[in-house]
């Protein structure tokens, strides 16, 4: 926890020295300090602030494609509405009463709970491999490295391949193996499109994950292996005992991260699994209706619906991630 | 001993079947791309056919050459950009304390969590507002969204770990902040101004959801957005040869540039922790 903020405390300190060179030192620094930011803060109010200001706005009007301009607020009726009619029944209207909204909810949830899952646990696994000293370690540091440098684009069109009904090489292993009678549609079915998915995402993120826990593992003193291995005590226990604790912090900013971009995937899906109401997601769910069905503002409120939902858990991650931000090395 | 010998070679399994499993798809991707005709659609563990009919289609028929283009200028501009921006602005946040860098530091990252699609809405109206929509400029402007901050905190963390000392030297010299960050702190951050570059270079290149809304002709698409879109005579004819020809192409120099660069990247991506 060695201090490892060089701020300014460039003040020399000999007796002759009065402390207004300092201040006017340090008036100097932070006027360039300025400078030096506003750059790079205008382009982000740009680019970032400003739009997502503008699919809030958006999300509260009734704009489409070809009349973005001339659209008139219309409230919280993207989100959810009411009429009632003659008959004295209610009907809802709005994403919050929109099945197909929450079905988008129920895939995201499903998806990212899923696939963060089964990365924490085999990137563990691919993370402790690559922290014990072996012959040929260089080799699967590089090996893992393949699948996180293929574009997501990429990686889903090769597994479409292999996972492809008639000619797919995955169908052709399980076959061969006896695992299953007939061929599997893995992409177009209902019951496996998920899968599909999931297996591809999880191919692809498992070795950044493993990547963040190895820098974890990495900063666990030696030592600590050897006082237990001299106690006799058993490598599982010392792993449940030791390990697991001290690279807690480490595990739990990876798992963030990971949760956090899973929860708004688009590619993979859109390429791999186009069309499945089972893997239709709220970021894919939001561009359909955003571009291609001219429901600008529906589009916008599903937006800014996602937003919401990110920006709570990525709260969620600064309150944790401070830890490691004071902590400093890394 | 026998146990030893069991633990031993039930260890190295492990390892062979994580090796297999991260390199096999992308080896079938390159078994595939050689193939053509009827070859195709046999399923060949091992290399069995070699033609490059796959290679010479997908270069001399169609945009591709030019989709290569566009994905090479957009991604060398937008990183060129954040890192012009985000090198004053690490010296700022790093070696100068201020009120609420803490907090400034914190809205940066949290930019870099954003969903693409919350300010798709918005950048769309801009990108069609300044004239933009479908030309590589709209791509060099809206992934700044996600290449400065990336680059930002970065360099940040990396310039917080270099000494004092270095600095203290050229302040006591009389040097502006400008000429020490051009002077002093340059010469010693290339080493994490390529990687940083590499990185954004890679999430820039790979981008699709900005790429797909904000081009509309098959001559202003990049990459990713032309291989997802590649489609064959009819609806139901998927052309799988050229699709992992042209995959293989856009692949094979990431891959190469990451197995050069492998410890700079995996320092940089445990600092930043992003998602190529």
């Amino acid at each position: 926890m060695a201090s490892t903020q060089s701020t300014i405390r460039i003040a020399p300190t000999g007796p002759g020295h009065p402390k207004r060179v300092k201040s006017e030192l340090m008036r100097q620094r932070l006027r360039a300090a300025g400078w030096f930011l506003v750059p790079m803060l205008v382009a982000l109010a740009i680019v970032a602030g400003w739009p997502l200001l503008r699919t809030i706005y958006f999300s509260f009007t009734n704009a489409s494609l070809t009349n973005l301009y001339g659209a008139e607020l219309i409230g919280f009726k993207n989100y959810l509405n009411w009429t009632v009619l003659k008959s004295g029944r209610i009907v809802w209207s709005g994403l919050l009463a929109d099945p197909v909204w929450w079905n988008a909810v129920w895939n995201t949830v499903r998806f990212s709970v899923l696939s963060v899952t089964l990365e924490t646990i085999l990137g563990t696994i691919v993370a402790l491999v690559l922290n014990a000293e072996f012959k040929g370690r260089g080799i699967v540091r590089a090996a893992i490295l393949i699948p996180w440098a293929i574009p997501t684009i990429v990686s889903a069109r090769m597994w479409g391949w292999m996972l492809n009904d008639q000619f797919g090489i995955i169908n052709d292993v399980l076959m061969t193996f006896g695992l299953i009678d007939h061929k599997i549609a893995w992409t177009a079915s209902a019951d496996t499109a998920m899968i599909a998915v999931l297996i591809v995402d999880v191919w692809k993120t498992t070795p950044f994950m493993a990547l963040l826990i190895l820098a974890g593992l990495q900063m666990i003193p030696r030592d600590i292996y050897e006082a237990a291995a001299i106690d006799g005590v058993h490598p599982v226990k010392t792993f449940w005992k030791v390990t697991l604790p001290l690279v807690r912090p480490a595990l739990m900013v990876a798992v963030i991260f990971r949760l956090l971009d899973a929860m708004r995937i688009f590619d993979l899906i859109y390429v791999l699994t186009p069309n499945s109401s089972q893997t239709k997601t709220i970021s894919v769910l939001a561009r359909e209706n955003l571009i291609d069905f001219d429901k600008f503002a529906y589009g916008s409120a599903q937006s800014t619906m996602l937003f919401l939902i990110i920006a709570l858990m990525t709260i969620l991650y600064i309150w944790l991630g401070k830890v490691r931000f004071d902590g400093g090395d890394r | 001993m026998l146990w030893r010998y069991t633990k031993t070679a039930a260890f190295y399994l492990l390892v062979a079947v994580i090796v297999l499993v991260s390199v096999f798809p992308f080896y079938y991707a390159i078994l595939t791309s050689f193939k053509s005709g009827t070859a195709l659609f046999e399923i060949n563990y091992l290399p069995h056919h070699f033609s490059l009919d796959n290679y010479v289609s997908v270069l001399t028929t169609g945009v591709f050459v030019r989709n290569l283009g566009n994905s090479i200028l957009v991604a060398t501009s937008v990183v060129v950009l954040a890192l012009f921006l985000a090198v004053t602005a690490a010296f700022a946040l790093a070696r100068v304390s201020f009120r609420g860098r803490g907090l400034l530091l914190m809205t940066i990252l949290a930019v870099s969590m954003f969903p693409q699609i919350a300010v798709l809405a918005g950048l769309f109206e801009l990108v069609r507002g300044f004239g933009l929509f479908n030309t590589p400029f709209a791509l060099i402007f809206s992934y700044t969204i996600f290449t400065l901050p990336f680059t930002v905190w970065v360099l940040t963390t990396f310039m917080r770990d270099l000494p004092m000392e270095i600095e203290e030297a050229a302040i006591v010299d009389g040097a502006s902040p400008w000429v020490i960050i051009t002077k002093v702190f340059m010469p010693l951050m290339w080493p994490a101004l390529v990687t940083t570059g590499l990185l954004a270079f890679i999430a820039a290149w790979n981008e699709f959801l900005f790429a797909l809304t904000f081009t509309s002709s098959n001559e202003t698409r990049t990459v990713p957005v032309a291989i997802a879109l590649l489609s064959g005579a009819s609806q139901y004819e998927i052309p799988w040869g050229r699709i992992m020809a042209a995959s293989v192409i856009v692949t094979v120099p990431l891959v190469g540039l990451v197995l050069i660069f492998q410890r700079k990247i995996v320092q940089g991506l445990t600092a930043g922790g992003v998602k190529g």
